[in-house]
């Protein structure tokens, strides 16, 4: 019975021999978890998007290190419990170099711990300043914090002379991250919150809620959400006669909100990147060369406008492929390293300076205030 | 609170409330005929808004919503024809797992033919800026469509029922289907029709409440539960009393957000379903002797 014994061993062996050799010369795998179907499929789905065409630029270029790039895509759907165990089967079954996404916060928080425990590489396309604070050793962030949008808005309320608002948040952790941060940021900047209202994030009318900001005699409405419903807030503030100026958040960064709402849209104020507004951008501006390629790339493509949710997602591959280069291997410790020594590194969300106590790596400065007109992102006047 | 805020609270409470009472007669139809909880209900708002928008930049826009009133009536038939009319004496739990299925089915082929994104019907008349002063309070010109609608439903589904030998012959089957079967109705035919009518006023709502709610593939459900409620409110079985629960659970959805925080505003909805669930499960206006699980079968 042992040569039958010794002969499956070999097999064993031969099938686990030539599995690691594959590991090492084969594709590179990269996962990504983004919700690419579900309520925030607006986020999810350029982001999508944005990693296939990347990876076959990276592919038909001849690859990283001489190897391809293979993309394992899980969507979501929105849900952290679908999140949760895509990243199981990434890192245990696939061993992934490093994990893309989650789109939204809440996922993200929710395999913060798996990924770091796994020790392997997040690079979260989310939002919320938890996600990299605590720093955790193996998660990364490439959307600029919600504190810097809270600051950005609250900068220019009282630029206007605006001190009383009411604020509308979904029931996200996006949401949720934006409440902290407007309640927290908010006595400091000298601005009161008349009240802070939490609807469903599939919420389809918001007269109501509105109608009780409106009774509270606000000068200016704050709308903090990822989900269709804040194309509503517009339509139904206007719908009401209800005419203060509206801020929405960095989460408004995909024309199709701006689509939704239509005529009603106009003049909306929100802090995004300045990929929205690429081509109105001097020459000389740091970013235009790379904004311009991944915007006639995508915009070619799939014939649709780009997001900021794209660059999120575009900053993640690019950010890993440059660490990867500079590591010279795929070993996801050096990796990791290497990203956390990437200084001044352009990306499509400003530009990065990591360091092993700043896993997100943008400043304040990466926002701008932008504006909706005539149905087109520009910068706010 | 002042005056024109009630009268905002009440308006915005009729609009919510009037798309509620439209998916609640849509069950109560479907009901009445087979003993049959429809829960693919809500999809076939989502299906009519969908397909009015994507016909309506290619005709103008009261023949792409009469077309997509029509396909989605088709769809409906066709459910029932492919899914239910063959099945043999099947129980009524059965059934309602199976139009679970059928509304999961719909979302999923909807997000397969469009896709993710949210979409909205044109406003009937104006655009989404414009605005209406009714008594102080403001709305959107759109709301006075869905009411008109909704209005026309309910009158419609009336005069059908009194007037018709079809409604009557339909109301026959609900009331004793084997009698009526004895009497030369053909009860399968009806049910099947029944389907088409539940199916078309369900898309035709959708349309109306498109430029205000907006439409995405994934809508029909928090509808169909909200809609249930009215049905269930109302007894399932009448229009007009679904339209009075539905006009009572948007007014209390409402009038809820002004004193409690918004996020509580389907608590309060849900808590009038399990409350009439366990204390008048034969809805509100009944007499008392028909219970949800009494059935017409």
């Amino acid at each position: 019975m042992h040569w039958k014994i010794l002969a499956v061993l070999t097999v064993i062996a031969l099938f686990a021999g030539s599995a690691s050799f594959a590991a090492d010369t084969g594709a590179i795998k990269v996962g990504a978890i983004l919700a690419v179907t579900g309520p925030a499929a607006n986020l999810g789905s350029p982001e999508a998007r944005t990693l296939q065409m990347m990876v076959e630029e990276i592919n038909a270029a001849g690859g990283l290190l001489g190897r391809k790039v293979q993309l394992i895509l899980k969507d979501s759907q929105g849900s952290a419990d679908k999140a949760f165990s895509f990243a199981k089967q990434l890192i245990d079954e696939e061993e992934v170099l490093a994990v893309i996404g989650p789109s939204t916060s809440g996922e993200s928080m929710k395999i913060k711990d798996l990924c770091n425990d796994g020790e392997t590489i997040l690079l979260s396309c989310a939002a919320a300043e938890t996600i990299v604070n605590p720093v955790a050793r193996w998660v990364f962030k490439t959307p600029q914090m919600d504190a810097f949008a809270a600051q950005m808005i609250f900068t220019d309320m009282k630029a206007k002379g605006i001190s009383r608002i009411g604020a509308l948040v979904s029931n996200t952790s996006f949401g949720q991250g934006g409440k902290a941060q407007i309640e927290k940021l908010a006595p400091a900047a000298g601005i009161s919150v008349a009240s802070v209202e939490v609807y469903d994030s599939n919420a389809t009318d918001l007269t109501p809620v509105l109608t009780k900001l409106k009774g509270k005699n606000v000068q200016a409405v704050v709308n903090w959400s990822i989900e269709p419903a804040q194309s509503l807030v517009p339509k139904n503030m206007k719908q009401l006669g209800f005419d203060v100026p509206l801020y929405q958040s960095h989460g408004f960064g995909n024309i199709e909100y701006a689509k939704a709402a239509g005529k009603a849209a106009e003049g909306i104020l929100f802090p995004c990147g300045v990929l929205l507004v690429a081509d109105t951008l001097p020459d000389g501006h740091p970013q235009k060369a790379l904004l311009m390629k991944y915007k006639t790339a995508y915009e070619g493509r799939f014939k649709e406008d780009i997001s900021g949710f794209g660059g999120y997602a575009y900053d993640a591959l690019l950010i890993l492929s440059e660490a990867v280069k500079k590591a010279g291997s795929t070993d996801r410790s050096r990796v990791r390293a290497a990203i956390e020594g990437l200084k001044g590194f352009v990306g499509a969300s400003g530009v990065f300076n990591f360091s092993p106590t700043d896993h997100n790596g943008l400043k304040m400065d990466s926002f701008e205030m932008l504006t909706v007109k005539d149905g087109r992102f520009r910068q706010a006047p | 609170m002042d005056p024109v805020q009630v009268l905002q609270y009440i308006l915005s409470g009729i609009t919510s409330g009037a798309v509620y009472a439209v998916v609640g007669i849509g069950f109560d139809i479907v009901y009445s005929a087979t003993g049959i909880i429809n829960f693919a209900q809500g999809d076939f708002l989502m299906l009519g808004g969908m397909i009015a928008v994507s016909l309506a930049p290619h005709m103008p826009l009261s023949l792409a919503v009469f077309c997509a009133v029509a396909a989605t009536g088709c769809v409906g038939v066709l459910l029932h024809v492919v899914f239910i009319r063959w099945l043999r004496s099947p129980a009524v739990l059965r059934l309602i797992i199976l139009t679970i299925g059928l509304s999961i089915l719909l979302r999923e082929a909807a997000l397969h033919v469009w896709d993710e994104k949210v979409r909205a019907l044109p406003f009937f008349s104006g655009d989404e800026t414009s605005s209406l002063a009714v008594l102080g309070a403001r709305v959107s010109p759109q709301v006075l469509w869905v009411l008109a609608v909704a209005a026309l439903i309910v009158a419609g589904l009336g005069l059908f029922f009194r007037l018709t030998l079809t409604g009557k012959a339909m109301r026959a089957c609900a009331s004793n289907a084997s009698a009526a079967r004895l009497c030369g109705v053909d009860a399968s035919a009806l049910v099947t029709l029944s389907f088409f009518l539940s199916a078309a006023l369900g898309a035709l709502a959708g349309c109306a409440v498109s430029p205000i709610t907006q439409t995405s593939y994934d809508m029909g459900t928090p509808l169909a539960v909200k809609g249930f409620t009215c049905a269930v409110l109302g007894g399932l079985g009448s229009p007009t009393a679904a339209v009075a629960a539905g006009l009572l659970v948007g007014l209390v959805e409402s009038f809820s957000v002004s004193v409690l925080p918004l996020a509580f505003k389907d608590v309060a909805s849900l808590c009038i379903l399990l409350a009439i669930l366990v204390l008048r499960p034969q809805g509100l206006f009944a007499g008392g002797s028909r219970s949800l699980k009494g059935g017409n079968r």
